[in-house]
């Protein structure tokens, strides 16, 4: 039985939320019935090429993704410059897409991850077993102007520890999988950092199969790109697991960036958090959140919670939010989700007003103050310096939408 | 000894003009309700100077905090007649922040949680704009311990978010933090005795003389009870009944009050 929406929070301000089930049938898109149901394939001919009426695709500007549905010219494929710092424990190979299946890897759920998983030369990281590198596994991934099909495989082994960040900039045409198969009681931290030219376009599905008693977390930092769909998936492989998913995005103008996200609890005793936060400027500025947790019949005792807030900081701009809980067990431990889509919080302001700050400082501190939850959890400092320099930068264009403060006594001195 | 560690907080209280005046002259605030504007307010007249205490003391609804929102400029409030100014200048004419910077200051009733923003930082940040330059970071890193420990706040207090998950005392001794901080010309407190046990009470009553004697400060105290005024003494209480003040006095007035409440005032209106 589905219980989507039921647990919803009031959104701060409905005018910007646009979560509406019933257009959404209304326009001939044919939700699914439960998440289970879905496809989920190696078969690149089990999805049929998106026209954007599908559910899973019924948000993403599907026109703007020529090339990234089919596997192209297999002769001649497109890369991404890549340059990695390995701490000394870790190593990478090369491997097909049949070595990369018999890792234990998760099925594709879309075309775009279908194409990517039928590349012959994966890219896999592997994180021995009780390794627990001082440093951190660093991935740069730039583009340079050509199409894209890439897969890379993260093994990490029984009671390692380790955190690997995929950095992605430069302009590419990019389908993406990133597969994670964590051992038991593994810890393992993945940030991946959408820094791309406004040109770009990155499909990914990145999966982890997150051992027993595994800790997990997947952050996405998506600031940079024209079209990015990031896609974090989790499923377990045995109880005790806990997995974080946790997202930042910031679009402007022109911009579509989506985030999805499936938990699959199908084992007993297992948690999830999942919190995204978002902020929008500029006419056209679109993002998209989807996050779906099914709690399977089989697994009690689960732990669920998922949070989406947007910020809308310029008129033009829109974000959906769509949190769907579906439950099949009444033995649970948690379950729960939240989903607000607002602009500026007159009364913060205010407040920060009322204390000499000038209007702009105040947004900037409100909007670093949304972030700041989300930002700590990027672990290095370097990085989260970037990512909080870089939304001081989006923040500094921001011509900001109908203040409602400012001069609020000039106003009424006409009466 | 604040004094001296902080040239502009000395050069603010004692300057040779010296003396700030706010001045209230007739005003009118409304605020819009689902049945169209509501007067609130209906004609206020009131002047604070630099180094008085005022209290303002009226019951529930009528239109004590009001005052306070519409001099610090809250946007839920219409001005609709009169004038607010201090030192001749337009208040009503300037933006929030701006009447900050002129020197106002108003400690909260509900002072508002700012999610992520640590109060260190905020400190800091509104120091530097009300000052127009960031304050020496090791004199201030001390007088903010300083003013910390004479409010029996906590160090660790200074990381928290803004408000976040603050006890109503917390809240309230946050709010006299700033007050000390900033070093406003005139403060509005509104209801800050509002809600504290009387140990609160009394650390946030020994916060606001502290500043009082090591400045000029003008002091407006918005308050419904008579309590606060045993550890604050005032020089004029003002009753303030349906939108306006009806008696005006010394803190005589307020033993009054104590004995007979406000029901001598009630209109058959109100009653």
């Amino acid at each position: 039985m589905s219980l989507a929406d039921t647990l919803v929070d009031a959104p701060v301000d409905g005018a910007h939320s646009h979560v509406d089930p019933q257009s959404a049938s209304a326009a001939g898109f044919v939700p699914d019935a439960s998440r289970a149901e879905r496809t989920a394939s190696f078969d690149l001919d089990a999805f049929p090429v998106p026209r954007g009426r599908e559910e899973e695709w019924r948000f993403t500007p599907v026109r703007k993704l020529a090339g990234l549905f089919d596997i192209g010219d297999q002769l001649q494929p497109g890369h991404l410059l890549v340059q990695a710092d390995l701490p000394p424990d870790v190593t990478t190979a090369t491997i097909t897409a049949a070595e990369a299946q018999a890792l234990g890897i998760l099925p594709p759920q879309d075309r775009a991850a279908a194409v990517a998983a039928a590349v012959d030369d994966a890219l896999l990281l592997d994180i021995p077993a009780e390794s627990e590198p001082d440093t951190p596994i660093r991935l740069r991934l730039e583009g340079t102007g050509e199409t894209v099909h890439g897969h890379i495989v993260i093994r990490a082994g029984r009671h390692s520890r380790a955190t690997v960040v995929l950095e992605h900039s430069g302009s590419a045409r990019y389908t993406q999988l990133v597969s994670v198969v964590t051992g038991d009681s593994a810890d393992l931290t993945v940030v991946s950092s959408q820094r791309w030219n406004d040109d770009a376009v990155h499909l990914a599905q990145h999966d982890a199969l997150v051992g027993r008693d595994s800790t997990y977390k997947h952050v996405s930092v998506t600031l940079g790109g024209q079209v990015v769909r990031i896609n974090a998936n989790v499923r377990y492989a045995g109880p005790g697991g806990d997995a974080t998913l946790l997202g930042v995005y910031f679009a402007d103008a022109g911009q579509h960036l989506e985030h999805r996200s499936f938990i699959d609890h199908n084992t007993p005793h297992c948690k999830s958090r999942v919190t995204y936060k978002g902020a929008l400027q500029g006419e056209s500025a679109r993002t998209v959140w989807v996050g779906d947790v099914l709690i399977r019949k089989e697994a009690e005792g689960t732990d669920t919670y998922e949070l989406n807030r947007n910020l809308v900081l310029t008129d033009g701009a829109r974000a959906d939010s769509v949190p769907n809980l579906e439950i099949e067990t009444g033995e649970i431990a948690g379950a729960g989700h939240a989903s607000a889509t607002g602009r500026f919080d007159d009364l913060q302001l205010f407040y920060l007003q009322s204390r000499g700050i000038p209007e702009d400082q105040a947004k900037r501190l409100v909007v670093r103050g949304f972030f700041a939850d989300i930002i700590r959890h990027v672990p290095l400092a370097d990085l989260r310096d970037e990512v909080t320099a870089a939304i001081e930068d989006e923040l500094a264009a921001t011509e900001y939408a109908a203040p409602t403060l400012n001069h609020s006594g000039t106003a009424s001195k006409e009466n | 000894m604040s004094d001296l560690t902080d040239p502009t907080a000395t050069a603010d209280a004692t300057d040779a003009k010296g003396k700030h005046t706010l001045e209230i002259k007739g005003l009118m605030v409304s605020v819009e309700t689902e049945d169209g504007p509501k007067e609130i307010l209906r004609g206020v007249d009131l002047t604070v100077n630099s180094g008085e205490t005022h209290a303002l003391m009226g019951p529930n609804g009528s239109g004590k905090s009001t005052l306070a929102y519409s001099v610090a400029g809250h946007p839920k409030y219409t001005v609709t007649g009169g004038t607010v100014t201090l030192d001749g200048e337009d208040v009503l004419a300037m933006s929030v922040d701006k009447r900050a910077r002129a020197g106002l200051f108003l400690a909260m009733q509900y002072p508002v949680e700012v999610p992520g923003v640590s109060v260190s930082n905020f400190l800091r940040t509104a120091k530097t704009a009300i000052d127009g330059e960031a304050p020496k970071l090791r004199t201030w890193v001390k007088d903010v311990k300083a003013a910390m420990g004479n409010l029996r706040m906590d160090a660790a207090f200074a990381e928290r978010n803004v408000n976040e998950g603050f006890s109503g005392g917390e809240k309230k001794r946050h709010e006299i933090l700033q007050m000390q901080l900033l070093h406003p010309k005139i403060a509005i407190l509104d209801e800050t005795d509002s809600g504290l046990d009387v140990d609160a009470l009394k650390v946030v009553s020994e916060g606001v003389n502290r500043v009082k004697s090591e400045s000029d400060v003008g002091v407006l105290l918005i308050t419904h009870y008579t309590r606060i005024l045993r550890y604050i003494k005032p020089d004029f209480v003002h009753v303030f009944i349906e939108g306006k003040i009806v008696e005006e006095g010394g803190a005589e007035l307020a033993d009054r009050l104590e004995d007979e409440g406000y029901d001598r005032y009630a209109t058959p209106a109100s009653a």
